[in-house]
């Protein structure tokens, strides 16, 4: 690099970097420069995942790219006069950011590009092996593309664990005049955000995968339903689709193939129930987001009745990956029946917060610890709630179990989206529980009696039982209630709330039992 | 409406108490308001499952979907009444109330309550004076409920209008709230 040439800076445009103050810190960096009369190319990137050290500032550097956080704008003077334009030290500074502890050793294949391209520039997304995964799929008859999804073994990210492959051939071999692919970003579990992650920080690898499943099952139009509360992604996505279009890598006869598809974003509402699939297809249908009795499956009826291939934004993601590479690289990594990567997601109260992809297989206590470096509080850790509100609460004692969907099943738990929710030790189980039954009554879609009716009178059961009132039947009433949600229920958000509920219950029992409680934990 | 106990009083005979069938109607649509309401249908309409981006371009325009504004939106999209007030009512987002110049969505979901999210929701209601869904005095703020914002590594988390905001604690919530009343748009962070 000539001195002349200006430096390269990257300042993420992730919202959650945002959310501490990214754009000043740009702005801060851009105004800097120009009092000093230095040039420098100010990039905007998605982020690397740090999220505790966002904003997270990276100067390109001869040896690679140098990271310093988190930089406050006030910071930024300070950070120019220690030369952190040429990667000098600085109290902020970290390193080479591809040597950072929490970086060296995850296997990124699906985030491999998330905080290191422009997520606004396709040119350097296809300098970064971007569209390969196409350029491959456009060779192979539509039954191979399929064949290597399920030779993958990659299975649906979103949380239900479906094989891919199966479900794409079950669309690819059903004949009508239209098929679709629509892409579940309704990602509302707490503590999940790898799909916004994924979307803000590398919006055309989704692109590329939906368009890989278009070709697959031989769907023209696509539809990722957006939630509301992701507008950064919104723009990401709109601003990627028009620039992929314009590309013709969407649109009609994509780099000259003859094959075409058209992708559409369209933006949710707020409710919970329609990341469930068939709830989602009704949404976008314009309909209230109710769930639909199966069958008939959505591949085979699923969008305005039209065969439909429906995954996450991670799965479809996992995908470029698995075509440009081979299905066997992508199988090579993971256990037992979970193969390939889950981009994992440390949130609540965790000293280093963010995003860890890992083949299957390392375990939770690894991630809390290692990666997470215990509680943000200092507290010690007394409970994890993995996969979202609908996930089970598991108590220290089932740390060592690793990350693998067969693994959490045994334990009466589930990975689902790959969401880590941590509490210290203030936290109080009996509200935790309580909450898990009213999010159930606040977001149940109405449909099925079980899910309406028995979250309600769960709310009322576990007040009961927390107010002493004759509580061993009070208990007795509510894993009878439990059960029937369980089996009773027409979807998941029904029959897995008993899965925080009574995890709470049979692992932190004496937090249900206390003679007086506050309503909130200190 | 001219009502059956209406002619039947003619015949003076004493009054019987009716109760009219037609319910309540709601207050028209301001000229403005009905001109944006048609407008985003003719823009929307035909895409297929239209609805939800109608709905959003309304709120968008209007700040709310009127009540009055279902008729006209069934009628625009060949719906019925019961179909669109369906669907406007069943997603939280779609506010059928006007209020507040700013919207202050706060997260309520499990990874921002492991860092006092609870705390800062009765923090916040505390000192804006109002519960979820109300709008404060003066109009400047309204407070909304939202289940998660992605954030959940750097909670307690708010979408103060589009701008996410994290490791939200008192103070920093109250120096927004102040950005919010000053004259002049809170600065992005």
């Amino acid at each position: 690099m000539s001195a002349a040439a200006p430096v390269k800076v990257y300042v993420p445009r992730d919202a959650a970097a945002l959310s501490v103050g990214a754009e000043a810190t740009a702005q801060a960096i851009g105004a800097e420069a120009q009092r000093r009369g230095v040039p420098l190319e100010l990039i905007r990137n998605g982020s690397r995942g740090l999220l505790s050290f966002e904003p997270l500032v990276e100067v390109a550097t001869p040896a690679g790219r140098v990271a310093y956080g988190p930089v406050a704008a006030h910071a930024v003077a300070d950070l120019f006069d220690a030369g952190f334009l040429h990667g000098r030290p600085h109290p902020l500074a970290h390193g080479r950011t591809e040597e950072m502890a929490y970086l060296k050793d995850q296997e990124r294949l699906t985030f491999a590009r998330v905080g290191i391209t422009d997520p606004r520039s396709l040119a350097d997304y296809v300098a970064h092996g971007g569209y390969r995964g196409l350029r491959a799929a456009l060779e192979l008859q539509p039954a191979a593309i399929v064949a290597a999804v399920t030779a993958s073994g990659l299975r649906g990210r979103g949380g239900a664990a479906f094989p891919a492959g199966i479900k794409w051939q079950t669309v690819a071999r059903a004949s009508a005049v239209q098929k679709y692919v629509v892409c579940n970003a309704d990602e509302g579990d707490s503590g999940t955000f790898s799909d916004r992650m994924l979307m803000e920080g590398d919006p055309f690898v989704l692109i590329e995968g939906m368009s890989i499943a278009g070709l697959a099952c031989g769907a023209t139009r696509g539809y990722i339903y957006l939630r509301w509360e992701y507008p950064q992604a919104h723009a990401a996505l709109a601003a990627a689709i028009a620039a992929a279009r314009a590309a013709h890598y969407l649109g009609e006869d994509i780099q000259g193939s003859g094959k075409s598809f058209e992708l559409e974003v369209r933006v949710g509402a707020g409710a919970y129930i329609c990341g469930e699939e068939t709830a989602l297809l009704e949404s976008l249908e314009g309909k209230r987001g109710q769930v639909r009795f199966k069958p008939p499956l959505p591949a085979l009826a699923g969008l305005f009745g039209q065969p439909t291939v429906i995954n996450n934004v991670i799965t479809f993601a996992s995908v470029p990956i698995i075509l440009e590479q081979g299905a066997e690289f992508y199988q090579h990594f993971g256990m037992g029946r979970s193969r390939g990567t889950l981009p994992l997601q440390l949130a609540g109260n965790i000293k280093r917060g963010g995003l860890v992809e890992k083949a299957f297989g390392v375990t939770l206590r690894e991630l809390l610890y290692d990666y997470g470096g215990g509680s943000l509080s200092g507290r010690p850790i007394r409970a994890v709630q993995v996969g979202g509100p609908l996930g089970a609460y598991l108590p220290e004692s089932q740390f060592d179990t690793p990350i693998d969907y067969e693994a959490f099943a045994a334990i009466g738990g589930m990975l689902g989206h790959g969401g880590v929710v941590v509490f210290d030790d203030s936290v109080d189980m009996a509200s935790q529980a309580r909450y898990a039954m009213q999010f159930c009554a606040i977001e149940s879609c109405g449909k099925c009696t079980p899910c309406r009716i028995g979250s309600t009178r769960g709310v009322e059961v576990i007040e009961r039982l927390l107010a002493g009132e004759d509580a061993p039947r009070q208990e007795t009433l509510l894993r009878d209630l439990c059960e029937t949600l369980t089996y009773g229920s027409l979807c998941a958000l029904g029959g897995l709330t008993p899965y925080p509920v009574l995890s709470a219950l049979n692992h932190f029992p004496e937090d249900f039992v206390k003679p007086e409680r506050s309503s909130a934990s200190a | 409406m001219r009502l059956a106990s209406e002619v039947n009083n003619t015949e003076n005979k004493p009054p019987r108490r009716v109760i009219p069938l037609s319910v309540e109607r709601e207050p028209s649509l301001s000229a403005a308001e009905h001109s944006a309401v048609v407008e985003v249908c003719g823009r929307l309409a035909g895409l297929d499952g239209a609805l939800l981006p109608i709905l959003h371009g309304v709120q968008r325009a209007l700040g709310y979907v009127p009540a009055a504004a279902v008729p006209v939106l069934a009628r625009q999209l060949n719906l019925s009444v019961a179909e669109v007030h369906g669907v406007v009512s069943f997603y939280h987002y779609f506010r059928t109330t006007r209020g507040g110049r700013h919207v202050v969505h706060l997260c309520r979901a499990e990874a921002c309550q492991a860092l006092g999210g609870r705390q800062l929701e009765a923090h916040a209601k505390r000192v804006l004076g109002i519960e979820f869904h109300g709008t404060t005095a003066d109009g400047a703020i309204r407070l909304e409920p939202v289940y998660c914002l992605g954030n959940c590594a750097l909670g307690p988390a708010l979408l103060l209008d589009e701008q996410l905001q994290g490791r939200v604690t008192a103070a920093r919530f109250d120096a927004l709230m102040q950005g919010c009343r000053s004259a002049a748009e809170p600065e992005a962070s």
